[in-house]
């Protein structure tokens, strides 16, 4: 503190102040103009490509940046504008998303938004049967070896069609024609001969020729090609999209996100709609996915409060053993705290290995203990066991964690109050639980409390373990005896072939709301324990 | 456990009342039991590091041929790791952490100067939105972040999707975040006198967080970016569902990929990939440890 030198203005005459003040407006004026420049540009460009969400987003930061570099009420979050700008991108906005997604159908079948769908119905196109048939030749390009067609027409109008273009004889200089008014030669290219056409059909038959709108197919009889007619067409006064090849109207249903028929038969993919509460709701009616989560939700509870628990008992009885004048606590309390600086995702893979039931060298050395068989204890497909491993291993993953904080909480305490202990008598039990115990817990009371809803969303401990497993048995979704809430929202977000993207917003809206009130709880004791200080 | 260790002690002592009045008797037993416990504790901590050395010395590559002692111990694993693009997957790892870590320190610093030094309406509200913010599960913010790198790289193809740009990015996202409270807390912690003269003295906001309170905060400044490196260092959802050619895996993702399920195989060479791959972080760890458990403590020990 004594270094602290404050360098006065060399020249007294000048007011620093002032001269930085101007000198700084201008640059962050300037500053503030290119920056809004380019985000006016990039928002044109989002927007022009369809991203409005994106651009709505950049738009916000953008006039939050400029209200705050130009009011001067909000001069102090200048100093924190980069910090803001990307918390809204990156943390705010996925949570906006997430709550919205949690109100819609998004999942596999529901992935797109009605107008894209509506988009990718339109381009799809049938093979008229018997409409007006091309007969073709197949080239092959002799560099790239991609196929084209030569194609005469029902009048003998003739054309060559490449993939995505169309051309005259005259534009690719094709040779003399023989009787079928097909070129012998085209520069560049090769005619293939029948036997050769018929081997590669179906490399040739993927292809669509021509321009896009009127593209050319080879049909089912050699020789014939067809222009592909547009199947599905969407007709804004009724809702709905035809179905030209079967002539069937299929109505959106904006309840299930589909385009429906009469019949009830659906055009896949369907589209994205708002469903209201049925994300919500159905967690607590449908007994399919309730029953499954209130096992999940209740192990969740158990493995959080049982880590924190153990790994604070833990960390607290070295903190209280190794505590003082004990020669050597230093090297083993270094020694200790190892595991907490290796990567959890290594240390997790090894604890996998090592629990392995048929190789690890923990079940070898408890099946040479207990005299059981290869394969026990089941750490992977046992419901109990697996759960045991695991609390076993995060023990050990944040015990060291806790007995760093409660260390340095016990050397906080003053020696004083123990020798006024000393005095009344206390015995060293008594002294513990009358004194240090308490005041540790205010002092660390928070920390355990963060540390239980880190635990609560520990991911990469149950997913990199087990992956949940063993698989629970007749349940709506997949789902694990060892799955916390945060692994299981994972399975149904991406886990398996089946999305269940609403859904599972529902559910991490839900954690996140629990979060919320503890943390909120937490930041209630700490002011009024800042209060108490202040006072 | 405190309780049982407690009650051992204690009987200890009752048991044999000759040795009650004798404190250097009484004093030796309470050490002796104090490193059995040690023993214990170090035993189930140290087991797995010491196991996972021992593999990647080990002549078998498989989970189950191991022994504990190698015999005979050879580096055959360490070569068969740096065959792969193991050397290329840390130096990822390396520059990513760094660069974020240096990023999100300065957003951090600053932010948490203009926190702990100035007042406006709505400040309080902020620093609880962004302790909020930090416990919302982030697996399903995944579907989001995704598609803002897609489209961030449809124009900025550095910082879209399958890019390093894209990955320091979000990582900068969780810039405001707990260690703005850590760094608040420090900077509270330096006395306001010392603003005051650099005021008196004309010095603007910037010249007295720059001259003034910056070398004071500096300690805290190191150890949250450190936390920070090892963070991002550490960190595997991220790159995992980011990252997708095997050229730009970060030590955690390649090293995950390349054990895969493989434990009767690719056992041994990923013990010495972890070796490597830890060792870097345990020095830190341990060199600087004081400081390390000082940041971590910061919220528990006031003053």
């Amino acid at each position: 503190m004594t270094a602290i030198e404050v360098q006065p203005d060399k020249d007294p005459k000048t007011r620093p102040e002032r001269s930085v003040t101007t000198g700084g407006t201008i640059l962050r004026l300037l500053g503030l103009v290119v920056f809004t420049a380019f985000s006016l540009f990039f928002i044109y460009l989002l927007l022009s490509d369809g991203y409005w969400p994106l651009a709505l987003l950049i738009g916000v930061i953008t006039i939050l940046i400029n209200y705050i570099f130009l009011s001067p009420n909000a001069y102090p979050m200048r100093w924190m504008s980069p910090g803001l700008a990307f918390m809204l991108l990156i943390s705010v906005y996925p949570i906006a998303y997430t709550i919205y997604i949690s109100f819609t159908n998004y999942g596999t079948g529901h992935l797109l938004p009605k107008a894209q769908v509506i988009d990718i119905l339109e381009s799809r196109n049938y093979l008229p049967e018997a409409s007006g048939t091309l007969n073709y030749t197949v080239f092959r390009n002799d560099t790239t070896g991609e196929y084209a067609l030569w194609l005469v027409g029902p009048e003998g109008n003739t054309f060559f069609a490449t993939v995505g273009d169309e051309f005259t004889a005259e534009e690719i200089g094709a040779g003399a024609l023989d009787e079928d008014s097909v070129p012998t030669s085209i520069p560049g290219w090769t005619r293939l001969k029948k036997a050769e056409t018929v081997r590669n059909i179906t490399a040739i038959s993927a292809n669509s020729f021509g321009l896009e709108e009127t593209a050319v197919q080879v049909t089912g009889r050699l020789g014939q090609a067809a222009r592909l007619e547009q199947r599905f067409v969407y007709d804004p006064e009724q809702d709905a999209i035809i179905d030209k090849r079967d002539n069937i109207i299929y109505f959106a249903d904006m309840t299930t996100g589909f385009f429906t028929a009469k019949d009830g038969s659906k055009l896949n993919p369907g589209f994205q709609v708002t469903v209201g509460l049925k994300n919500y709701q159905r967690f607590l009616t449908d007994p399919t996915f309730r029953g499954p989560l209130l096992l999940i939700f209740a192990w969740t509870v158990v493995f959080a409060l049982l880590s924190v628990l153990f790994s604070f008992a833990l960390g607290l009885m070295i903190a209280v053993v190794f505590g003082r004048n004990m020669p050597g606590q230093r090297i083993i309390k270094s020694l200790l705290i190892i595991p907490f600086a290796v990567p959890q995702v290594i240390t997790l893979l090894v604890w996998r290995g090592m629990m392995n039931p048929l190789q690890g060298v923990i079940p070898r050395m408890l099946q040479e203990i207990f005299n059981m068989p290869v394969g026990w204890p089941p750490f992977f497909s046992d419901p109990i066991w697996v759960k045991v491993a695991l609390i076993i291993i995060n023990v050990w993953l944040a015990y060291p964690y806790f007995m760093l904080i409660t260390s340095g909480a016990l050397q906080a305490i003053p020696t004083d109050m123990y020798e006024a202990a000393d005095i009344d008598g206390a015995s060293p039990w008594q002294a513990f639980r009358g004194l240090t115990l308490p005041l540790l817990l205010v002092a660390v009371g928070p920390l355990l409390i963060s540390s239980f809803t880190v635990n609560f969303n520990s991911f990469n401990v149950i997913y990199l373990f087990n992956s949940g497993g063993p698989p629970m048995v007749g349940t709506a979704t997949a789902a694990g005896h060892s799955d916390i809430l945060i692994s299981y929202v994972y399975k149904l977000a991406f886990g398996s072939s089946t999305q269940q993207l609403g859904y599972a917003s529902a559910i991490t809206i839900v954690i996140f709301l629990m979060m919320i009130v503890v943390t909120l709880f937490q930041f209630r004791r700490m002011g009024t324990w800042e209060e108490l200080e202040n006072a | 456990m405190t309780t049982s260790v407690d009650t051992v002690e204690r009987k200890a002592a009752q048991s044999t009342p000759g040795w009650r009045h004798s404190k250097k008797a009484r004093f030796r037993i309470n050490l002796a039991i104090k490193y059995v416990v040690a023993a214990i504790v170090l035993t189930f901590s140290l087991f797995p590091i010491l196991w996972t050395i021992s593999a990647s010395l080990n002549p078998t590559s498989s989970v189950s041929g191991q022994t504990l002692i190698p015999n005979p111990a050879t580096l055959d694993h360490y070569r068969t790791i740096l065959n792969e693009p193991f050397g290329l997957w840390m130096w990822n790892s390396f520059y990513i952490a760094s660069i974020s870590s240096i990023l999100v320190g300065i957003i951090t610093l600053m932010s948490a100067y203009a926190f702990s030094r100035f007042r406006w309406v709505g400040r309080s509200q902020l620093l609880l939105l962004i302790l909020l913010i930090q416990v919302f599960p982030a697996i399903l913010a995944m579907v989001a972040l995704f598609s803002i790198l897609q489209q961030i790289g449809t124009y900025v193809p550095r910082l879209g999707l399958n890019t390093h740009g894209g990955l320091i990015l979000i990582y900068m996202g969780g810039a405001m975040g707990i260690n703005v409270w850590l760094m608040k807390g420090f900077f509270d912690s330096v006395p306001r006198e010392i603003d005051e003269s650099g005021k008196v003295d004309g010095a603007s906001d910037w010249q007295i967080f720059w001259r003034l309170l910056f070398p004071l905060v500096r300690p805290i400044l190191v150890v949250s970016m450190i936390l920070t490196f090892f963070g991002t260092y550490s960190d595997y959802l991220m790159p995992r569902v980011m990252i997708t050619s095997a050229s730009k895996y970060t030590l955690m993702l390649g090293l995950y990929n390349f054990i895969g399920d493989n434990y009767s195989q690719d056992w041994g060479p990923f013990a010495a990939g972890a070796v490597l791959g830890a060792i870097p972080m345990v020095a830190v760890y341990l060199l600087l440890q004081d400081y390390i458990v000082g940041g971590l403590t910061a919220g528990s020990v006031k003053g």
